[in-house]
């Protein structure tokens, strides 16, 4: 840990503690609204860094993370609706289940050399399979849904993941502060070194003795696990699960947006993205109502023209970019 | 086999054929030019609006806008390819992937926008007559949607095999450089290329909007189908994605009827995941 902190350039120690500073301080300015674009703001940036894991360092295309998101949700507040088992014992059932999940896409993909456009369409289908599973699945409400009653005992205390939003936007600060230490940590650890070899060049890596199935699986492995947390997360912070809403495609490729347009295996990629995107998106939503705009589709199209623009222009992110410009960059290992 | 099975394979059959000419279109640009595109139900359902607008307002039947419609989709691929595609022809995979979900997301959103999210029936005066053969009973639309479909198949695949340009499109998806040292312009040839599998889509929502109901919603459930049925058929091969159509047709129309119809796609994606699992390069594809 304290390595990864002296490889920071001083501008860029500076700029952590003000930046990890203004987030603690936040709630002490910001209304209800903004702090729940904040909460937003830091789930996506934490999702971001699970995903990031998978396809920015071993260079894996994940587009259904929505089905790990999706279990640890269903796990968790199944678990507290149906058997009273709170979230602090039920993400560890969470982490285990997505994490198995995880396990057989990789297994059935990568056992097969099902690689890139490949291995990514097999993990929207089991995304799919999974949705409409659980559109089915009667104990878990079905496609009507798994709604978390905030009037049974016990719900509104914190240990149960009830209560204000001071309470979602500390727990979502400190889940995006750490998955950032893990993926920094990483980064560097021999692991990451193996996954990088991976990524740039499977045979290479191979050949100088890298068992590439075995990076793969553990990427997958932790990348799933940390999107199963968030999963519980969204559960209890939404209180209400739809089959179509969580294990959308919509929501994978909500996933993967923020480490995208920030920077594909950068350790900050996903922080920077989730900043700029989502405050982007809610400030076009106040902006149309502002002039009476009310048409669904609008908001979309624009996070498309984005999504365009930005990988025609600048494709490796705009925190490689950024971090040049504001001298934060330190020459590449 | 009881009279009502083999009734609901014959119709399966039939859709999947309209099925297979929408997944050609995606099999023909992935496979010469390695790019997939993520927005191919989105152009579908373009295509499906596209002939009920044209129903609508002129009263044309979509076996007759059926041409317009594909030639002008071929323009709007050509276009599409020159304008936005080509600069990415050669770069990372997810890189396209954004770019195409970026352009799928703003066209479904813009559908929605101009339309509204109600389906649009094409109320035909046959919509439903069906002929009767022994102990079937065959929807005349699908019959018609499905001969249609068939049709454009063949002529693609004679295109591909006898004609200058076709030759020249494969020899482009066969050898890259070799087809660029002896002198042929790729670019140009990718243009083609992109339009044909636009062609494909705008034939296969024209005829598609006679079967089922144009809204916004369909598309990303064509967008993973036409995904489905090329990975099963095996991408690049036409034959394949024939194949996979007919498949994948008539597994949906029997989870349909014996299931639930909201569960049919659960089986095609259970089929991809076989596909993947025993045979990834799919069933009629070269080994990977």
């Amino acid at each position: 840990m304290r390595d990864i902190w002296q490889r920071l350039p001083t501008r860029g120690k500076i700029f952590c503690l003000a930046a990890l500073a203004a987030a603690i301080a936040a709630p002490l300015v910001a209304d209800r609204y903004l702090l729940s674009v904040l909460i937003l703001v830091f789930y996506f940036a934490y999702l971001g860094q699970a995903w990031n894991l998978l396809m920015g360092f071993a260079g894996q295309l994940s587009l259904g993370h929505a089905l790990y998101l999706g279990l640890g949700a269903y796990t968790a507040t199944a678990l507290w609706t149906l058997f009273g088992i709170g979230p602090w014992i039920g993400v560890f059932i969470a982490i285990p289940v997505a994490a198995a999940a995880g396990m057989i896409v990789g297994w059935l993909g990568w056992r097969f050399a099902i690689e890139g456009v490949y291995f990514a369409l097999l993990t929207i289908a089991f995304a799919e399979f999974t949705r409409i599973g659980f559109d089915h699945l009667q104990i878990t409400g079905a496609s009507a849904g798994l709604f978390l009653s905030v009037n049974s005992p016990g719900s509104d205390k914190w240990w149960n993941l009830g209560g204000g939003p001071l309470l979602y936007y500390y727990l979502a600060l400190i889940l995006a502060a750490a998955a950032t230490l893990l993926v920094a940590w990483l980064r560097r650890s021999p692991l990451g070194y193996r996954w990088l070899a991976v990524r740039e060049d499977p045979e290479a890596a191979q050949a100088a003795g890298i068992d590439i199935f075995r990076a793969k699986m553990i990427a997958m492995l932790i990348s799933a696990s940390m999107t199963a947390v968030g999963g519980v997360f969204y559960g209890f912070y939404y209180r209400n699960l739809f089959p179509s809403q969580v294990f959308d495609i919509g929501r994978s490729i909500e996933i993967i947006m923020a480490p995208i347009i920030g920077g594909l295996g950068t350790v900050f990629g996903p922080i920077v993205g989730a900043i700029l995107l989502t405050p982007l998106g809610e400030s076009l939503t106040a902006l149309m109502q502002h002039f009476g705009i009310n048409t669904p589709g609008a908001k979309s199209i624009f996070y498309g023209l984005t999504l365009m623009v930005i990988i025609t222009l600048q494709p490796s992110g705009v925190w490689p970019w950024l971090a040049r410009k504001l001298g934060l960059d330190r020459p590449r290992a | 086999m009881t009279a009502i099975t083999l009734n609901i394979i014959v119709q399966g059959i039939l859709t999947g054929l309209v099925y297979g000419l929408m997944a050609l279109g995606l099999s023909v640009i992935f496979g010469v030019m390695r790019v997939v595109n993520f927005a191919h139900g989105e152009f579908t359902v373009v295509a499906m609006y596209a002939a009920f607008l044209l129903f609508d307002m002129l009263g044309v039947s979509p076996l007759v806008s059926l041409l317009p419609i594909a030639a002008a989709f071929f323009f709007l691929g050509y276009v599409l390819q020159r304008m936005l595609v080509e600069p990415f022809v050669s770069r990372a995979e997810h890189e396209q992937f954004i770019l195409l979900v970026g352009l799928a997301t703003v066209v479904v959103n813009g559908l929605l926008l101009i339309f509204g999210p109600d389906a649009r029936p094409i109320n035909l005066p046959y919509s439903f007559d069906s002929y009767t053969v022994g102990s079937l009973f065959i929807d005349k639309v699908r019959v018609f949607a499905a001969l249609g479909a068939f049709a454009i198949c063949i002529a693609l695949f004679l295109f591909f095999r006898y004609t200058r340009t076709g030759t020249a499109i494969r020899a482009c998806a066969d050898n890259l450089t070799g087809a660029g040292v002896v002198g042929l312009n790729v670019k140009q040839l990718y243009a083609v290329t992109f339009g044909l599998g636009f062609a494909c889509i705008g034939a296969a929502g024209t005829l598609m909007a006679t079967i089922a109901d144009a809204s916004p919603g369909l598309a990303p459930a064509y967008t993973l189908l036409a995904f489905v049925i090329v990975i099963i058929g095996g991408l690049g091969s036409m034959a394949g994605a024939l194949v996979g159509g007919v498949l994948i047709g008539i597994s949906e129309a029997l989870a349909g009827f014996y299931i639930q119809p909201s569960m049919k796609s659960m089986f095609s994606f259970a089929l991809l995941i076989l596909v993947l699992v025993l045979r990834p390069q799919g069933l009629m594809g070269r080994r990977l």
